[in-house]
């Protein structure tokens, strides 16, 4: 045995000193396997194949039948767009009145000295469509306002509306119309060391929500029949030392729960001291040699490892069983949204044939095992998931009859998919910007109990919001020359002042922010755009993809102190 | 649109302002400046504010000094380099020089915004280097298409920041020990002009961290070196009988197979962009699958593990490079205290920020000036030590050369990057220290890929 893996050991460093060694990459060979793209991947997989590896196939044909409009092709704008070309958004379209000045071109990279006095929208359009040839870029020279007032259906027709450095009143407008349509709006804003994002979409459903650290569904505490089954095919005391230590450590779990339930009136351990009697009890199952030492089994010290998480009570999260309470759930209509079809079935399924439980998610982790042993039990789980799903699907077909849609109007690996993501289902409501900006119903609470810290991101929000009200009595910003600063300090003051008595906040906003803010003369430094335009176009793709889970509702970056926060307004 | 000039007289100045410039070919002075190019850069140089540095000073040569004198190097041309290169230009940054080592391949495409199709298989620091050039008038950037270790102390010593965009921890932390090795010492006591700041960023998919390291000062890349996830290997018997996942039997082709069958001929190493290759291993690997009943090998999956990809996207870059870019600005400019000194991103759920101090290691190998213990017996094996080296959590080297002054003569113990002195030393593995000759106290000097010093070691007998 020892040979083999002296063998092994030889191969392995052999390649590995070979891998090492290698001279960089033949160019001749890339470019060969660039042009024949028949061979292994199509020229597009490969050019997008680190993303595929988030967000699938499926995902990549959301963000290619997608189109977006960005209004404003400031540095914050053309940042994130470039985050949207290059993965290969299907089309964006450009609303920007403005001509391109010498400021606009300093701190933007998709504007070059050529683009001054000419339309922003039109250089900016240009220079982005050169970044992906897939990508369809166009363009309106027009300011928001004047689409609102002439056609404000105009923006209907996109995936997504993306506000970038908008005044308020544009911004609450286009919240509205947006609002109204049922199109995602976000709006994005740059000043000086702070970046705003503020997310508007009245309900966003992710089923593939891509969990960092899931926890399994393995179901020891409530085995199903199969698995009762599979467990009962081993028996752990009559076993050859190669097959006991090749037993996976759900069966050895649960095997030894077994035998805790019979002692212990079919509690599972609950406490840390339960747990730990529960580990002893496993690690007395331990082989031993003929001298009575323990036998290295790996096996069953990661039965010990995971009993913790394993013996997690399978339960519905919070999160999911607030979508099956939730209104969309009760009322199925011809309208309902397949989501919802599927999210009312899987409820169904719970409440009748699961017995309080979600479909079997039929995934396990690898772990020590041989190929057979490790294989048959996946199966288990496997084939229970599919039992599970079938009868979700027979759920989804009954309420698809009860609202005269076809049977096939939600397709079978649609539902696997909802299936083995039901427990992170997620849904995103949003507040409306008009909600957020009536003194009715501001989130006072929340903004009351952030600026007890008074350096807390919150000031930075307020700050904005009182940017917005100087702007509105003085028809331009605070600071933008050097001579303003001084004296635009105390009218900024007041304008804090009368926001916070507007709304009826009883905080104190240190004079240092005001000052800062006057400092910042709406400038928009480029690494705080970039910064932006990261993070608003990564949001832009889980509102276009329906995976991973956007954020709800503002967003503030501190570039000072290199922070964030995300408050729901 | 905020400075409140009446658009007419606006399109008329920057009409002017435009046949100025057609007539300087580009330039509006000596500096290639046009009205306003600075003003978003200016407010924060030229204008006190209530958070700014305590050392800073309000003044028109702090913008000077960055287009002028101030000596950037970027390490990396990918998918941060390329995002650094642009946001240190459009942050008044002009004297920029970037290395990297590698050519352009098509899957850099989604995210690595300075290179085109019809640049594949050229150099990323050239191609990168010339884009922004020609983009950005009056940027100089100046490439590299070389390794780090290509070059020695005088050429890292010109830099008054560095920030690095890199995808290899061995390469951040040969960087590391560069720096600490630049550090010069008064009594004991670090002179602050020998300082180099060091920005580093990295990213895997949605997740990302910057960080902030003045060398000999604040935590170093070693000091942390626990927060870097351990690469995953499989057991070597999981990949030789018995597999569970299809990664197994595509690690059992790529590790076993391949130099077993040579199928591209003596001695072909297996090239993850080669497709051939790649086929060549899907099919083996979906064989071996079918053998155990394994689902799921697809041709996507064994190209990412024979490549061990790092899935990336454009915007989890554009985050981290901007948040690297924005404090070489401040340090350059002392116009803010810079990031103390670890940033964390992730927007996998929301978006989630997590900024602390990461911790000086009081006895860190790269910057903590104490000679480490390795505490054996004298029954122990040099390969022991080895085995200890590579695995300690802390030291985590690669391929360590350990050297011993014995009877006065510099002895080479063990050796392993070159063939014909791995194979003199190789003997050497099964000794005892004792055998060797080695006493307690004795120092030992180890070299190795992670570091340009050689890390000095005293060896204590335990009992």
């Amino acid at each position: 045995m020892l040979e083999l893996w002296e063998v092994l050991r030889q191969f392995f460093w052999r390649y590995r000193k070979r891998s090492s060694s290698r001279k960089s990459t033949n160019i001749a060979v890339r470019a060969a396997a660039m042009a024949d793209g028949s061979k292994g991947k199509s020229t597009k997989e490969q050019k997008y194949d680190r993303q595929l590896r988030l967000w699938g196939d499926h995902g990549q044909d959301a963000l290619e039948n997608a189109h977006v409009c960005v209004i404003n092709a400031t540095a914050t704008g053309t940042e994130l767009l470039k985050n949207l070309v290059l993965p290969g958004i299907g089309a964006f379209t450009i609303v920007d009145g403005h001509k391109a000045s010498g400021e606009d071109v300093g701190n933007n990279f998709f504007l070059s000295i050529d683009s001054i006095g000419k339309s922003r929208a039109q250089a900016a359009t240009e220079l982005l469509q050169e970044l992906n040839s897939d990508v369809s870029g166009n363009f309106v020279e027009e300011t928001p306002d004047k689409l609102l007032d002439n056609d404000p259906e105009f923006f209907h027709r996109f995936s997504l509306v993306i506000g970038v450095q908008l005044e308020e009143s544009t911004c609450l407008r286009l919240g509205a119309v947006l609002w109204n349509a049922g199109v995602p709006f976000l709006a994005c804003r740059t000043y000086g060391l702070v970046g705003y994002m503020r997310l508007a979409v009245r309900e966003h459903t992710v089923i593939e929500s891509h969990p960092d650290n899931a926890l399994e569904d393995l179901r020891l505490d409530q085995p199903f029949a199969e698995l009762k089954n599979h467990v009962q095919s081993y028996n752990l005391d009559n076993m050859e030392k190669k097959h006991h230590s090749h037993t996976p450590w759900i069966i050895i779990v649960a095997k030894y729960l077994e035998k805790w339930y019979n002692e212990h009136n079919f509690q599972l351990p609950k406490n840390y001291k339960e747990k730990e009697s529960f580990r002893e009890l496993i690690r007395n199952g331990i082989l031993q040699n003929e001298n009575g030492v323990p036998e290295d089994e790996e096996n069953f010290e990661e039965a010990i490892k995971n009993v913790n998480t394993a013996l997690n009570p399978t339960k519905i999260s919070r999160l999911v069983q607030e979508i099956f309470d939730g209104e969309e759930c009760k009322n199925i209509t011809s309208q309902t949204p397949a989501f919802w079809i599927m999210a009312r079935a899987v409820k169904e399924f719970v409440e009748s044939e699961g017995g309080g439980n979600l479909p079997v998610r039929g995934t396990i982790p690898d772990m020590i095992a041989d190929s057979e042993k490790f294989i048959n039990l996946q199966n288990v789980y496997r084939e229970k998931a599919m039992q599970d799903a079938l009868l979700v699907a027979k759920h989804v077909e009954s309420l698809l009859q009860s609202v005269g849609k076809p049977p096939e109007s939600i397709t079978e690996p649609d539902i696997k998919l909802f299936c083995k993501n039901a427990a992170f289902l997620r849904v995103v409501h949003c507040r409306s910007l008009a909600d957020e900006y009536s003194v009715e119903s501001l989130n006072k609470d929340e903004i009351t109990s952030c600026m007890d810290s008074p350096d807390c991101e919150m000031v930075l929000y307020l700050m904005l919001r009182s940017i917005d009200r100087f702007h509105q009595q003085h028809s331009r910003y605070p600071g933008v020359y050097n001579y303003q600063v001084e004296e635009d300090i105390g009218k900024l003051k007041l304008c804090v002042n009368s926001l916070l008595q507007e709304y009826g906040l009883n905080v104190n906003v240190k004079d240092d922010y005001i000052h800062e803010f006057c400092r910042y003369g709406a400038s928009e430094p480029h690494t705080v755009a970039s910064f932006l335009g990261g993070c608003a176009a990564q949001e832009a793709i889980k509102i276009i993809t329906h995976q991973f889970v956007p954020f709800n509702n503002t967003f503030i970056y501190n570039a000072m102190s290199q922070t964030s926060a995300t408050f729901q307004l | 649109m905020a400075d409140g000039e009446e658009p007419e007289k606006k399109r008329r100045r920057i009409e002017e302002l435009a046949e100025k410039m057609a007539v300087d070919s580009g330039h509006g002075d000596s500096t290639g400046d046009w009205d306003g190019r600075w003003n978003h850069v200016r407010k924060f140089l030229e204008r006190s504010g209530p958070f700014t540095h305590p050392d800073f000073e309000p003044s028109t040569e702090s913008l000077q000094f960055l287009l002028e004198t101030c000596k950037i190097l970027v390490i990396g041309a990918g998918g941060l380099g390329c995002e650094l290169l642009k946001n240190l230009a459009l942050s008044g940054f002009r004297n920029i020089h970037v290395v990297d080592m590698d050519t352009i391949d098509v899957s850099n495409l989604n995210r690595q915004f300075l290179f085109r199709a019809k640049d594949v298989g050229r150099p990323k620091a050239d191609v990168a280097a010339d884009f922004v050039n020609s983009r950005i008038p009056g940027c100089s950037v100046v490439p590299h298409f070389k390794k780090i270790q290509d070059f020695d102390e005088t050429f890292y010593k010109q830099f008054h920041i560095i920030v690095c965009g890199l995808d290899s921890i061995v390469a951040r932390r040969w960087m590391n020990g560069m720096l600490m090795s630049l550090l010069s010492f008064d009594d004991g006591v670090l002179d602050p002009s020998s300082i180099i700041p060091l920005i580093d960023g990295g990213t895997e998919g949605f997740k990302g961290n910057a960080r902030v390291i003045l060398p000999g000062m604040t935590a170093c890349i070693d000091c942390t070196l626990e927060l870097y996830p351990p690469q995953i290997n499989f057991p070597m018997c999981t990949i030789a009988s018995m597999p569970r996942l299809p990664e197994h039997c595509i690690e059992y082709v790529r590790i076993l197979l391949w130099p077993k069958e040579e199928p591209f001929g003596d001695g072909t190493a297996l090239d993850g962009d080669n497709p051939e290759h790649i086929q060549w291993v899907f099919h083996k690997a979906q064989e071996r699958a079918s053998e155990f009943s394994i689902t799921g090998v697809t041709y996507r999956l064994t190209q990412g593990v024979v490549k061990r990809i790092i899935p990336a996207v454009a915007s989890t870059n554009a985050v981290i490079a901007a948040a690297c870019a924005m404090e070489v600005f401040k340090i350059a400019s002392s116009a803010y205290i810079p990031l103390n000194n670890y940033l964390v991103f992730n927007d996998v759920d929301g978006l989630y920020t997590y900024t602390f101090e990461a911790e000086r290691k009081e006895n860190c190998p790269a910057c903590s000036q104490i000679a480490q213990d390795l505490r054996f017996p004298p029954s122990a094996k040099l390969q022991e030590v080895l085995e200890y080296l590579t695995e300690n959590a802390s030291l985590q080297m690669k391929s360590p050369a350990i050297t011993a002054t014995l009877e006065g003569k510099n002895k080479t113990l063990y050796l392993q990057t070159v063939a014909s002195i791995e194979q003199r030393t190789r003997p050497n593995l099964s000794k005892t220290l004792k055998e060797l000759g080695l006493v307690d106290g004795q120092e030992l000097a180890v070299a190795d890929v992670t570091t340009p010093q050689t890390v000095l070691f005293k060896l204590r007998f335990t009992t």
